[in-house]
């Protein structure tokens, strides 16, 4: 099965190749693995994708423990969680296909960001499954993607969760400020519908 | 000049210890050799080359006794030795490139085996890192996966930090090897060493590490209820200093003690609840006891392929306790019932005060039966048939050194002879390499552990094989004038692998045959005092010339070329299926086949 691991990593030179040596050690098989910038300073956020057996993962998330520098690991595929993707398709279309890309483009809330005589690039945001099922509704509909670029998953968990490492570090800001609480539940209430509707 | 009578002056300058109460500027080959000193060490195990030159240029200054190595897998192996026979971290140095790459064998040989312990390697200089310039080698990449971290340090300022943090991970949770890889030019600048400054940030055990009340009370519960109970003894004991609370476990529950190879002084061999040695060489009856038990509690160990056997038939009816530091072992290779994850002595501290005693004599009878004539062990009492067994050799050793020394072996038969008829009734006195089994381990280990423990008889117990894979470590005991006795189980065969093609492999002894140099001519041309063995009538007086002789002496004893360890495990059988001792085999008056 597919797991998806977030760790809070330190910014720091050759953690990210610690953390992928691990998963070769293991002998697990990354799928996907975004790095970037946390609400902390020098601390980054890798979330990892990776095939194994349902019960592998407690042992895969202590020993990403284990590794120095790594200050915290979640497996959040076992909660509610946020899990998105970035793409961009850059799509042959020429003036006659165009507008049938637009309509596309509005169904699946994505975004075109580019635009040439020859082509076209979207941008589009969500579970893999709905960036799955345009992808597989161009093919179908014989148009041509030229390139496609997959960001792979982030994820975030449901709810006021936060790295219970970071607080013991002293870091008490809350990871949801509580007044804009029930905001970030609404707004993310459309996305709930979304994830369900796609998978 | 008289190299032996430089080397063995290791009071050197003092340090000004001013350097540690206020802040000085030093060179950053002064600041390794400071920040040694300042976390209490006293001995490093090194190789001098091009690109740690600085270093050793400063080593005058500094009250710390360097052995200097024939070979730097040499220097990682006595580091490891040191460690393992006194529990401090061991030191290792070696330079750039071929330096550090002979350095990778002890260090996976520490890493498996969790033997905490820092390696030290110079590094070219930064301008020309990831150029290929001479003895270039990226050493952090290739000890990535052999480490439990390490360090490239490019920067002078960075050395001091890098070093004591190297110290805290080394000695702090499941204990194992770190590296340090330092820049030439970051040995040659200078910067201000701040020794307090550079403390590392203390070790915070994860909140995975806490036994938590519900786990503490399952685990008192199936103490409770169990009728068939082993405890299985591993090296986290010693690394958690946890002998007197599993002593204290076991007498309180009457519950017997099987012990891993590595586990072996965790718990005193002459004590009765102890039953031996489990796994694949072990007695028949630990096996026995264990596929029988209602309850495990595996205090420090985990559960290796060869203690459990096939898994899919290992203690069939047991529930498990697993009481250890790493989380990441909890479920991997046995499923457990209860995993108390955190430091051994602790958690037993927990356990103890809430267990009442228990009646065991049932079980512990049952055992008894289960070892029949198996149990004939008093091998002395054997008639002398004319030949030399390595059985014989070893438990002589024992009888003659009253058990007192600290053994050292290499990896193979003799080693599994030395767990079955040497009998150790004190922690840390038996250094092997359990889980990488690396041949070799045994000449240099020793070395270690003689200069941690100066005071103790130092004993090498190494087959013909392994002991030319390191051999050239005889000249550093002769520079160092250490009294270590060298016996050499010699049988002319690679015997493990020996034993392996003639149970496996229809006796094709396919490149095992050996030829040896004449061991005792190559002790004398270091200037080691030896002997040849072949009769066993002459073992105890020849062991007792060994311990008599004021300096290093080895014995080469010329065994029964094709004996094999008995009882065996076939890979892949389950712990029951062993192979017994053929009923010709002179080790044993009798004995049942499975």
């Amino acid at each position: 099965m597919l797991h998806t691991f977030v760790a809070l990593v330190e910014d720091k030179t050759g953690l990210l190749a610690r953390v992928t040596s691990l998963f070769r050690r293991l002998n697990v098989n990354i799928i996907s693995l975004t790095v970037g910038g946390t609400e902390t300073v020098g601390v980054s956020r890798t979330t990892i994708v990776a095939e194994a057996a349902e019960d592998r993962a407690p042992r895969i998330m202590a020993s990403l423990y284990k590794l120095e520098g790594v200050l915290d690991v979640d497996d959040v595929g076992r909660h509610s969680a946020v899990i998105r993707e970035l793409a961009m398709l850059k799509i042959a279309a020429n003036q006659n296909t165009r507008s049938d890309l637009f309509q596309l483009a509005e169904v699946f809330r994505a975004r075109i960001v580019d635009l040439a005589p020859e082509s076209l690039m979207m941008e589009i945001t969500g579970s893999a499954s709905k960036i799955e099922g345009l992808v597989q509704i161009l093919v179908q509909g014989n148009y041509r993607i030229l390139e496609m670029a997959r960001t792979g998953r982030m994820a975030m968990r449901r709810g006021h969760h936060a790295s219970s490492v970071l607080e013991a570090l002293g870091d008490t800001t809350p990871r949801v400020d509580p007044k804009t609480f029930s905001k970030v539940l609404r707004h993310e209430a459309p996305d709930l519908f979304e994830d369900e509707h796609h998978a | 000049m008289d190299k032996r009578k430089k080397i063995t002056d290791t009071h050197r300058n003092s340090p000004d210890t001013a350097i540690y109460t206020q802040p000085t500027p030093l060179t950053g080959a002064e600041t390794v050799w400071a920040t040694l000193v300042g976390e209490g060490v006293r001995d490093v195990f090194g190789y001098p080359g091009g690109a740690i030159l600085p270093v050793y240029d400063a080593l005058r200054k500094f009250p710390i006794r360097h052995i200097l190595v024939r070979h730097e897998q040499g220097a990682s192996h006595m580091a490891d030795g040191y460690a393992r026979a006194s529990g401090r971290v061991g030191v290792a140095m070696a330079t750039s490139g071929p330096g550090a790459t002979n350095l990778v064998t002890g260090i996976a040989t520490a890493m498996l085996d969790s033997i905490p312990m820092v390696c030290i390697t110079g590094q070219v200089s930064s301008k020309v890192l990831g150029t290929d310039a001479f003895q270039e080698v990226d050493i952090t990449g290739i000890t990535l996966p052999i480490t439990k971290h390490n360090f490239l340090v490019r920067r002078t300022e960075d050395i001091a930090p890098a070093l004591r943090e190297a110290f805290r991970i080394a000695q702090s949770g499941r204990p194992g090897p770190v590296l340090v890889d330092i820049t030439k030019d970051a040995q040659q600048n200078t910067a201000v060493f701040d020794f307090a400054a550079a403390a590392p940030q203390p070790y915070r055990p994860h909140p995975m590490l806490s036994a938590d009340s519900t786990s503490i009370r399952e685990a008192l519960e199936l103490l409770r209820t169990a009728k068939r109970p082993v405890i299985l003894a591993g090296q986290g004991i010693l690394h958690s200093g946890a002998m007197e609370q599993v002593r204290a476990l076991a007498e309180r529950t009457q519950i017997p003690v099987a012990c891993t190879l590595l586990g072996l002084t965790a718990f005193p061999a002459s004590h009765p609840l102890n039953l031996g040695m489990m796994g694949m060489h072990g007695e028949s009856w630990v096996n026995h006891a264990i596929q029988q038990a209602d309850l495990l509690i595996a205090c420090g160990m985990r559960f290796d392929d060869r203690v459990t056997g096939s898994l899919s038939t290992y203690a069939p009816n047991a529930k498990k306790i697993h009481i250890e530091i790493d989380p990441a072992e909890i479920n991997k290779n046995v499923h457990v019932d209860v995993g108390l994850i955190g430091d051994l002595k602790e958690i037993l501290e927990t356990l103890l005060p809430r267990l009442p005693g228990r009646d065991g004599t049932a079980w512990l009878h049952a055992i008894s039966a289960m070892k029949g004539d198996a149990s004939v062990h008093d091998i002395q009492q054997l008639p002398d048939n004319g030949h030399l067994y390595a059985a014989h050799v070893i438990n002589d050793i024992w009888r003659v050194t009253n058990g007192n020394a600290i053994v050292v072996t290499d990896v193979g038969q003799h080693q599994m002879w030395e767990a079955q008829y040497y009998k150790h009734d004190s922690p840390r006195s038996l250094i092997t390499s359990g889980g990488l089994g690396t041949m070799g381990f045994a000449l240099p280990a020793a070395i270690g552990a003689k200069i941690a423990c100066p005071e103790k008889e130092v004993w090498v117990i190494a087959g013909d094989g392994g002991f030319q894979m390191t051999s050239p470590e005889l000249a550093t005991i002769v520079q160092e004038q250490l009294k270590i006795n060298i016996a050499i189980v010699n049988n002319g065969y690679l015997g493990m692998v020996r034993q392996w093609q003639e149970t496996f492999y229809e006796k094709n002894y396919e490149c095992t045959p050996l030829i040896s140099p004449d061991f005792v001519k190559l002790a004398d041309a270091h200037g080691i005092r030896g002997t040849h063995v072949n009769r066993r009538a002459d073992v105890i007086s020849t062991v007792e010339t060994a311990r008599q002789n004021p300096g290093a002496f080895l014995i080469d004893f010329h065994v029964e070329q094709e004996d094999s360890v008995y009882p065996m495990i076939a890979p892949g059988a389950a712990l029951h299926e062993m192979i017994r001792r053929p009923k010709h085999n002179p080790l044993v008056e009798t004995a049942t086949e499975e």
